[in-house]
């Protein structure tokens, strides 16, 4: 299980902040049925959201209460991968749901990658 | 990342598609997970730390990969063709294990303290059995060992090359598109499972949610029939195969019609055998992989667009494209060094090193063999041309010192296998009183030439040192199973007979 990080993002309010700073560190989202794996790390800690709300470590509790932001709606596909290019940040969706990904409120974009021809 | 991450996803998001088999009966993606969910179950808590396979290609194959993954113990496959002797040394140096066999393979090793064996068709039972327990999970983590792959062992004792979950991973999500095949294609698997594109096949194919059908061990004849029978898209052949597929389609003059994608490698495809190729089935895209056991299959690629403009091109340098192995994989670095591991400009010969999450480089009691900085070095002799396209001249080991010149064998082969009368060709070093090394070919030709009129073709386009000293004329070259030259072999035949 990996640690999360308490951070003060407002002046007087705490919010979460996960730490996806580990390749291979597993999150889902609060609020859907969104998994994601870290592929690659980011340089540092990051907002990382699904659905609108932090994600929480894969095995860690479930904040209750929380609902889907409708901003943050658009879904997560399965096999997806997205990449942050300022922080490095690079996730695969390992389960499907219909929240989207976001650093803080900022949509996070799909990885563009040309497919490769079939070698094996 | 873990195998069984890999699994999971093809099950929850392919759970329908057909996975294994014919298309009206074969297993889906759904079926695929339960099944090496139960093999899984039985294998954790089977006897040994390992699970080891020697048997033929069948369903037991990606079912143990994926189950012996679940169970949290390396996958441990085999080469049933080993003579008795080196069979049973391997399967000692698997000890403690379990080893899924298949016909008559206990009785030929006979018992070894610490193994226990499972014949295919219990396994296989066993997986299909609803009743049966199914692992829950992923099975352990990524730095776990996924698989033990024992090199070919062309030269001295065979080593066990480690491949972690890590490595595999990174290698198929750097690489395939997740459920990105039709879901009409479907590919051939021929290759024999202890090879390492046996392991990425069953990993490749399950991740782009692409149909297999398994070819027990390689024949011509019936690998052409399935193709043609199962509307087979996709496949990988070493050189060896493609030669004999081609005679059998030359022959018919019924192509392949389903074929869209032949990927070959495996070793250095004469450029006559890939010409030939295109000419007899020009509606295929053509692929030249390459790639290392110990780099987790594929590192480089030629693709499809890469073959059409080599051969279209007027321009001498890239249509020598054709001959090299493409540009290596976007999530890999490839770096070309001088002995003392300097890097060394574009277009100059050097060692090939790699550097990237798929590459283990590691060797099961000798430990790693990167170096500080992550780079795997590979004893492959290669340059890279100025569009980044990566060349292979073939083993560092094998290269040819004569008069202190360095000669690679490749490139003398690849000039002899110019000639129309040569189908094989290949070039050794031998003792030589006035050079140190000598350079001694042998050839396999299809009509009348002398030794002369080769030495004369050869020394026409090579300087005169590359010139062979010697020619032998054989009836055949003495290759493994996997299509690989046993230069060794060779070697000490050539050194003999020219003594």
């Amino acid at each position: 299980m990996l640690p999360r990080l308490r951070l003060p993002v407002q002046p007087g309010r705490l919010e979460n902040v996960s730490l996806v700073t580990k390749p291979g560190g597993r999150y889902r989202s609060t609020v859907d049925a969104t998994e994601i794996i870290v592929v690659k790390a980011a340089t540092s800690p990051i907002d990382l959201r699904c659905g609108g709300h932090p994600v929480v470590a894969v095995g860690d509790e479930v904040p209750a209460g929380l609902a889907l932001d409708p901003s943050f709606a658009d879904g997560t596909p399965l096999g997806k991968r997205f990449a942050d290019t300022d922080s490095g940040l690079e996730l695969l969706c390992t389960k499907a749901g219909e929240g989207s990904l976001s650093i803080g409120a900022t949509p996070l974009p799909l990885k563009d990658a040309k497919p490769l021809p079939s070698s094996d | 990342m873990h195998l069984g991450m890999l699994l999971e996803m093809a099950a929850d998001g392919m759970a329908d598609r057909v996975a294994l088999g014919p298309k009206a009966s074969g297993i889906t993606f759904a079926e695929l997970a339960n099944r090496a969910r139960r093999l899984g179950a039985a294998l954790a808590t089977s006897p040994g730390e390992r699970v080891g396979l020697i048997d033929l290609n069948s369903p037991a194959v990606p079912l143990t990969l994926l189950g012996s993954a679940l169970a949290g113990k390396p996958f441990v496959p085999i080469n049933y063709r080993l003579a008795d002797p080196q069979l049973r040394a391997i399967v000692t140096r698997t000890a403690p294990a379990t080893i899924i066999v298949g016909e008559g393979v206990a009785e030929r090793v006979g018992p070894v303290e610490g193994i226990t064996y499972l014949h295919r068709a219990d396994a296989l039972a066993l997986a299909a059995d609803p009743e049966a327990k199914q692992a829950d999970g992923w099975g352990g983590d990524a730095d776990d060992i996924a698989v033990l792959l024992f090199t070919s062992g062309t030269t001295g004792e065979p080593k066990a090359a480690v491949l972690r979950h890590s490595n595999l991973t990174e290698y198929i999500i750097t690489t395939v598109e997740f459920a990105g095949s039709g879901e009409d294609e479907a590919a051939i698997v021929s290759v024999p499972p202890y090879h390492i594109a046996g392991i990425s096949a069953v990993l490749s194919s399950t991740y782009s949610g692409r149909r297999v059908v398994q070819l027990e061990a390689f024949e011509p004849q019936a690998w052409v029939d399935i193709v043609r029978a199962e509307s087979i898209t996709h496949a990988m052949v070493v050189p060896t195969m493609l030669g004999r597929i081609l005679d059998i389609v030359e022959a018919d003059g019924l192509g392949l019609p389903s074929m869209r994608s032949l990927s070959y490698g495996g070793g250095p495809m004469p450029l006559p055998v890939i010409e030939r190729a295109v000419s007899l089935l020009p509606d295929v895209g053509f692929v030249n992989a390459y790639g290392l056991t110990e780099t987790s299959s594929t590192i480089a690629v030629l693709g499809p667009d890469d073959h059409a403009a080599a051969f279209a091109s007027d321009d001498p340098q890239v249509r020598a494209r054709l001959a090299s192995v493409g540009r290596p994989l976007p999530a890999l670095e490839v770096s070309i060094r001088d002995a003392a591991g300097e890097q060394l400009p574009v277009g100059e010969r050097g060692e090939i090193y790699v550097r990237g999450g798929q590459v283990s480089g590691e060797y099961l009691g000798r430990g790693t063999s990167l170096d500080s900085d992550g780079w795997f070095p590979t004893r492959d002799e290669g340059h890279l041309d100025d569009g980044g396209y990566l060349f292979v001249h073939g083993r560092l080991d094998d290269v040819i010192v004569r008069g202190g010149e360095n000669l690679s064998p490749g490139e003398i082969e690849a000039v002899l296998l110019e000639h129309p009368a040569v189908l094989e060709a290949a070039v050794v070093g031998i003792p030589s009183k006035e050079w140190g090394e000598g350079v001694a070919a042998a050839v396999v030709v299809s009509g009348a030439v002398t030794e002369d009129e080769l030495k004369a073709h050869v020394r026409s386009r090579l300087r005169s040192s590359r010139t062979p000293d010697r020619i032998q004329f054989r009836e055949e070259l003495p290759f493994n199973e996997s299509g690989k030259l046993l230069r060794r072999v060779l070697r000490t035949e050539l050194a003999d007979t020219f003594a």
